[in-house]
This record gives C-alpha cells, sequence and structure tokens, in this order.
C-alpha cells in the first residue's frame, strides 16, 4: 500500500515537472484568441477564431515566427465587459500570453485594452470600429493597442454619403441600442454626416438589447414616411426589427453596418437593403480569391469579413513580430506604427491613432445573395 | 363577509394612523396624481396630434396585451390554488416556443395535413397546421409544469411558504441555464420559422362582410346578456346560470374585439394632411382570437365541469375539499397543466409575433405577465386578462409617447403604483372566481 502511494507522488511530480518543462519552454509562442464563442453574435466569434486559426497554422507551417511556433489560446468572451476581462486576465496571468487578437464587440474590446495596456501586453481587435479601443479618455493613444478594420466614423460617413448621393435620399430614420458602444456610435456618426450632407433625420428612436417588440418605434418610423431606416445593430437584432418593419408595412430602404455580415441574417426580411463592411468577396485581387478559396477548403464556406479581419489581424500581428525580431510587445507595437501591409481587406497603413487607413465597401442583399455594389476610398 | 372587510381596512388604516405616516403618504398620493395627469396630458396630446398613430399604437398594444394574458393566467391560477408564485412559468413559456420551433424546423409538422392529402388548400393545410403546432406546444410545456410540480413543489407543499418560492426561483435558473447548453437549446438567437406566412390588412382587404360579422356578434351577445340579467333578476334560474356561460363571454369579448380592431384597420381617412390609414397583421388577429378562446375555454373548465369544481374547492380549502373526497393532488397538477398549456401556447404567439427564440426570452414576458396578474388582482382571471390588456398598452404607449428606453421601467413602476393604491388589484378576491 505505502510502495503504491509512494509510486503516485513520484508519477504526479514527474508529471508536474514534465508540465512546467513544456511551459517553460520557449520552443512555442501563445497568442490568445478572445471572441464571442455563444451569445448573440455567436457567428461572429466563431468566424473569428476560425480566420485567425488559419492565419497561425499557414505561419506554422512554414517554421512559425521567430522561429517558434504559434500556440493558440481560445477563450469565448461572449461580446461583454464582465466576461471579456475575466478572459482577458485568464490568458495573460495563467497562459502567460503576450499577444491578444480580439474581442470582435467594441462594448467587450474597450475593458480588455484596459487591462491589456496595464499588463504591457499587445492587442489588436480584428473588427471592433469604436474609436475608443485605440483611445483613451485623455484623448491619448493607447501605445499597444491596434485594430485591423476602419472605424465608427469612416462607416457612418461612407453610409451617409452613399445614402445622400447614390440612393437620392432625402430623410432617414435612425434606430439603435443605447447601451451598445459600437451602435451608438455608428448611429451618431451617420446622423451628422447625413445632416452635414443636407438630409434631415426625422426619426431618431433609442431601445435597449433585451427589447423584442419594436412595433411602438416602427409605428412611428412608419408614419414619417422616411427615405431610408438605418440599423446600425447586429444581425440577430437586425432580423428582430427588419421582420416587424416589413410587418408594419415600411418601404423604406434600410441601411446597416457590418454587424450585419452573418451568415444568420434573415435574408429574406432584409431584401434589398444595403450595408457597409470591410471587404467583398467579388474583390479580384489574388490575395483575396487566394484566401476565399483557402478557407472554403477549409471550413466549406465562403469566409465574411469578420474571418478575413482576424485572418488580416494575425497576419498584421506576425508581420510586425518579424520585423521587430523579438516578442517583446512594446518593440513589436512599434514596428507596427511604422509598417504597411498588403492584406485581404486591403492596403493598409495605420495613422496616429492606431487606425487603419483603407477603404469600405457597400453591398446590397438582394434575392437571398449579396452583391457588392462599389467601393468608398476614406 | 361585511365584518371580514371592515377588519381589513383596520388593518391596513393601522399605520396611517401615524402623524409622519400620514403625511408622506400624502404626498406621495400627490406626487402620484401629479405623474398620472402629466401621463394623461402627454396621451391626449399625441391623441389629438396624430389620431391615427394613436390607434395603431392602441392595436400594437392588443398584441402584446394578448400575448401577456395567456402567460397571466397560469401565474393567476397557479397562485389561486397553492399560493405559490411560480417563478419558473416563464421558463415554461420559453420551453413552449422552442417545442413548437422544433416541431416546426425539424419535424415539418406544420405541414403535416399535406402528407396525408398532398391535394389540400395551402389554407387549410396552414390552419390546421398552426392548431396542431399550438396543441403540440401546450402538450409539452403542460407536461413541464407538472413535472416540475411533482418533483420541486409537492415536496415542499407542507413546509412554509417561502421555501417553494425560492425553489421556483430555482427551477426557473435551472430551466434557462439547462436550455443553454450546447446541446439542448444552445445560447443563441435562433431565427424562428413562422407555422403560416404574414400578411398584413388595411383599408381595403378587409371586407365589410367580416366587420359586419364581429358588430353583429357583439350585439347579439350583449342583447342576450341584458335579456338574460332581467330574467335572472326576477328569480329565473335558468337565465342565472346561462348568464355566467362562457359562451356568452365569448361573443361579446371576440366580438367585441375584432369589432374594433377589424373596424379601426378596416376605414380609411384623409384630412387636413393627417392620414388615418392603420394596419393589422393576421399574426396580430391569430394572436387575438387564440387567446379570448383560450381564456373562454379556461373560464368554461373552472365554472362548467367536474374538474373545475374541485379546483375552487381545492382553492378554497384544501383540507376541506380532502375530507370531501377530492383527490387535491391530482386537481393540483391539473392546474399546473393547465396554466402550463397556456403558457406553451403564448409561446408559440410569442415567437411567431417576433420570429426569434433564445433560452432567457421568458423572464422579461414572464415578469410582465407577473405583474399584470397582480395588477388584475392575483388569484382571479378575468383580473388577469384585464391587467395583462392593461400592461400591454402601458408599454407600447409609453414606448410610443414618452420614451422607448423607459419603457420597461414606467411599466414596472406600474406595479408599485397599484400595489399602493389598490394593494388587492383591480378585481380583489371574489371569492367566486377564485381558482
Amino acid at each position: 500500500m505505502r510502495t503504491r502511494n509512494l509510486l503516485v507522488l513520484v508519477l504526479v511530480g514527474a508529471m508536474l515537472a514534465l508540465s512546467a518543462c513544456g511551459g517553460g519552454g520557449s520552443k512555442t509562442l501563445k497568442v490568445a484568441i478572445l471572441a464571442p464563442l455563444s451569445g448573440n453574435v455567436a457567428t461572429f466569434g466563431q468566424s473569428t477564431r476560425d480566420g485567425a486559426t488559419l492565419a497561425i497554422e499557414e505561419w506554422n507551417a512554414k517554421g512559425g515566427v521567430l522561429g517558434k511556433q504559434i500556440q493558440p489560446v481560445v477563450e469565448d468572451s461572449q461580446c461583454n465587459a464582465e466576461a471579456a476581462v475575466s478572459a482577458a486576465n485568464k490568458v495573460i496571468d495563467q497562459d502567460g500570453v503576450k499577444f491578444i487578437i480580439g474581442e470582435v464587440c467594441s462594448s467587450a474590446s474597450i475593458p480588455i485594452s484596459e487591462v491589456a495596456m496595464a499588463k504591457g501586453v499587445l492587442q489588436i481587435s480584428p473588427t471592433s470600429t469604436n474609436p475608443s479601443v485605440t483611445v483613451g479618455e485623455d484623448g491619448k493613444t493607447k501605445s499597444l493597442i491596434f485594430r485591423a478594420c476602419f472605424i465608427d466614423p469612416f462607416q457612418g460617413q461612407v453610409a451617409a454619403k452613399f445614402a445622400l448621393e447614390d440612393l437620392k435620399a432625402k430623410t432617414a430614420a435612425v434606430l439603435l441600442d443605447q447601451g451598445n458602444d459600437y451602435v451608438r456610435g455608428l448611429a451618431e456618426f451617420f446622423r451628422d454626416s447625413f445632416e452635414a450632407g443636407g438630409g434631415k433625420v426625422v426619426v431618431w428612436e433609442t431601445y435597449t438589447g433585451e427589447d423584442n417588440d419594436f412595433s411602438a418605434i416602427l409605428s412611428k418610423v412608419k408614419d414619417a414616411n422616411p427615405d431610408i431606416l438605418y440599423v446600425p445593430d447586429y444581425y440577430s437584432k437586425v432580423n428582430l426589427i427588419a421582420a416587424q418593419a416589413r410587418e408594419k408595412g415600411i418601404t423604406a430602404t434600410m441601411m446597416g453596418g457590418d454587424g450585419w455580415d452573418s451568415e444568420d441574417l434573415d435574408r429574406t426580411v432584409t431584401d434589398g437593403a444595403y450595408f457597409t463592411n470591410h471587404y467583398s468577396g467579388d474583390d479580384p485581387r489574388p490575395i483575396v480569391q487566394d484566401w476565399i478559396k483557402k478557407y472554403k477548403d477549409k471550413y466549406g464556406s465562403e469566409p465574411d469579413a469578420l474571418a478575413t479581419l482576424a485572418y488580416d489581424a494575425a497576419n498584421i500581428l506576425f508581420t510586425a513580430m518579424e520585423k521587430a525580431g523579438t516578442d517583446d510587445p512594446a518593440k513589436v507595437a512599434a514596428a507596427m506604427e511604422g509598417m504597411e501591409f498588403d492584406v485581404v481587406s486591403g492596403h493598409i497603413t495605420y495613422d496616429s491613432k492606431h487606425n487603419p487607413v483603407k477603404p469600405a465597401v457597400i453591398l446590397q442583399i438582394k434575392d437571398g445573395e449579396i452583391h457588392f455594389v462599389k467601393t468608398i476610398a476614406p | 363577509m361585511v365584518a371580514t372587510q371592515t377588519h381589513k381596512e383596520q388593518i391596513r388604516e393601522a399605520p396611517i394612523q401615524r402623524r409622519d405616516g400620514m403625511i408622506l403618504n400624502q404626498l406621495s398620493q400627490g406626487l402620484f396624481a401629479l405623474f398620472g395627469l402629466i401621463v394623461v396630458y402627454i396621451l391626449g396630446r399625441a391623441l389629438f396630434e396624430n389620431p391615427g398613430l394613436f390607434m395603431q399604437q392602441v392595436l400594437n398594444g392588443l398584441e402584446l396585451g394578448f400575448i401577456y394574458a395567456l402567460i397571466a393566467l397560469g401565474y393567476t391560477m397557479i397562485y389561486g390554488i397553492v399560493k405559490l408564485i411560480n417563478f419558473a412559468h416563464g421558463d415554461v413559456f420559453m420551453v413552449g416556443s422552442f417545442a413548437s420551433f422544433y416541431a416546426i424546423s425539424i419535424l415539418d409538422l406544420h405541414r403535416w395535413p399535406a402528407w396525408i392529402w398532398p391535394g389540400m388548400s395551402s389554407t387549410l393545410v396552414m390552419i390546421i397546421g398552426t392548431i396542431t403546432i399550438i396543441l403540440i406546444s401546450m402538450f409539452v410545456s403542460g407536461l413541464l409544469a407538472v413535472v416540475m410540480e411533482r418533483f420541486a413543489y409537492r415536496p415542499l407543499r407542507n413546509k412554509p411558504r417561502i421555501a417553494a418560492l425560492i425553489t421556483a426561483i430555482g427551477v426557473s435558473f435551472f430551466l434557462e441555464y439547462f436550455g443553454a447548453l450546447p446541446f439542448v437549446f444552445t445560447n443563441n438567437y435562433i431565427t424562428y420559422d413562422r407555422p403560416f406566412d404574414v400578411t398584413v390588412y388595411s383599408a381595403g382587404e378587409i371586407s365589410p362582410v367580416v366587420i359586419g360579422v364581429m358588430w353583429g356578434l357583439l350585439v347579439i351577445s350583449l342583447v342576450a346578456y341584458f335579456m338574460l340579467r332581467t330574467q335572472a333578476k326576477s328569480g329565473d334560474m335558468k337565465a342565472q346560470a346561462w348568464l355566467r356561460h362562457p359562451l356568452l363571454q365569448f361573443g361579446w369579448l371576440f366580438g367585441g374585439f375584432f369589432a374594433f380592431v377589424l373596424t379601426l384597420a378596416g376605414i380609411h381617412l384623409e384630412s387636413g394632411g393627417k392620414v388615418w390609414d392603420l394596419s393589422v397583421s393576421n399574426v396580430t388577429l391569430v394572436i387575438m382570437g387564440a387567446s379570448i378562446l383560450l381564456q373562454v375555454l379556461l373560464q368554461f373548465v373552472v365554472t362548467q365541469t367536474q374538474l373545475g369544481k374541485a379546483m375552487r374547492a381545492a382553492a378554497y380549502d384544501k383540507d376541506a375539499a380532502r375530507l370531501m373526497g377530492i383527490n387535491v393532488d391530482l386537481v393540483i397538477a391539473s392546474t399546473f397543466a393547465l396554466g402550463g398549456g397556456l403558457a406553451g401556447a403564448a409561446g408559440v404567439l410569442y415567437a411567431t409575433a417576433f420570429k426569434q427564440v433564445y433560452y432567457l426570452m421568458g423572464i422579461i414576458p414572464g415578469l410582465k405577465a407577473f405583474v399584470a396578474a397582480v395588477i388584475g388582482g392575483i388569484g382571479s382571471i378575468p383580473g388577469a386578462f384585464l391587467g395583462a390588456l392593461i400592461m400591454g398598452q402601458t408599454e407600447v404607449l409609453s414606448a410610443g409617447f414618452i420614451s422607448t428606453p423607459m419603457r420597461d421601467a414606467i411599466s414596472f413602476s406600474l406595479l408599485i403604483i397599484v400595489l399602493l393604491v389598490w394593494p388587492q388589484g383591480i378585481f380583489g378576491e371574489p371569492p367566486g372566481e377564485k381558482v
């Protein structure tokens, strides 16, 4: 009996020692992917994870970064602040990660950026479009925080410009979730640009994330009869609002932002609507077509913008690490600031606020398909 | 009866006799009066500025109100019989909508008549299919409610009431997060396929004949009501029995609401730049019809059947009922089954209206229906119905004319106001209706 206990003890000890060696050895480089893998934007998280994973596999096949194999650490950060902060703390403190790819939602990326700055970790968010992800409340750029997408002001401006110039709209109704930084950002910048361009926002209505019944607001929209109905929310809410808008007999052209880009968007109720996005699969550039093919081979479906931006974010990060020649987050950040990247979503340079300078595309939903309409450069 | 009432009033009056309490009380009553006046002013102004929009909002509110009514009936019945506020009731509603989601999207059961008779007209298939889906959901939810009662509440029936209440909260969380598991309902927002296609009716698309029939139904039931009442007053027992018959109630409720809604949507007016052009969707009409029908069926069960009599007896005094040879356990289980079934029907209607299901969808409608039951007087069936309609209107009118983000705050503060000025709710606890 005694000897057996001793044997177990020795075995456990040996295993601990081995695992400690595995963790401490610098053969691998851990990179965290924080994304909402469940909840109301689950498809965003899954695409983000798939896109980033594909980039990591490619780099590993080429021999890794700085001679080390990249090991992804995936956590579900659920698109909400509390879950995001605990996921960030977990990957930094327990897994010893120095680089984070994520989150998708601005309202989760902002709290993560605070944790990352405090602990000296570099964060690159593929798709968080709210300006305050990379800029602190004091107006200073957060030195270690980057993003791979354009920001809300630009997306709002593009949507307003398209509505005014291409759709010849004069009036618009804007519906927004007041508790969501991303939605509010898009809505406010759309309103400002639309009114600056001579249009008029006739209905401005807020709701909360828990609302399911939009009949009251939509009756007001119907009564005002605007040209455009701008709903820059995520697809799950858009499905609800669009279905109810149809039933109320609203004929305004619906418009939205990149939050619409999901397999789960209900394409029958949003038929004829336009939305701004980061990239289009119809783009003939070889890097785009190559990416679509690789993604299709591995996952069997067309990549959405979320997957594309996650792939871009991972590539930007690894390219900058190679250039810096070290895995010190501060030095990698410095290298990233001065570089130019040719990635799937376009040619990217970083401005002083760590926002990429790149064009946006307008897409239209028509007969169950998503069509490319035009590209609008900054 | 008179004695107990004065006794109750004394208890209620007692704390007010303290001076500071009186001042505070008057102050709060004054505040509420002011609040009420402001609301009346805002709504009145909205009505005069754009009567068409206002009445459209009233129609929107009816749709919500009728769904809340079905959930509220379950709360009120269960409270009436076991004095338990079943907080898991909203989750029974959620399970009901998922049951219909699977029946439609996976099993394709909303088209079953077409499997058997492929030549059947699509409208008939739709009607039979929708009824089937509602019945399936009612069955699943009713079963769930019975299982819940058997395993969670019955063992605690003779324990202090707070134990069952806390268990109810536990059961609610269990159902929500069990549903959130990846192999159950998942925690994603799922788009719901409706069992029938949506059509919107506005002026010109509603046949005047239908409107006329509805008005006819209303008038006939009202005439019958007053005739029966005069006869009943003169001591005719048969007339008294007919006066309480659910068929009469169905006549004026169904006729009244449909006449009101279809007339509003059926007329088209234009004057001085203002347009009156309301629309109503078939979803709203189905919700109204199903809700009224189920409500009246419930009244029928409660007032006209042996089971209903047993339910009323058990609600009045469980021990005495048991002594009279009533199987109280069975009666309570049937009450849960009926309440759960109504919640299941509400689940189908809610999912059909909003086209989305997810694991937490039961919380807010459940809470609102609970408030509705309290406003109407918990334990009273007509009270739950009326309370739910009031909740629906409060919610939509405050979203439409006061403030959208504040609408839940406003509708829940209605609960506080009602409890302060009217602690028993609108219908109090009339002994005859208690179940």
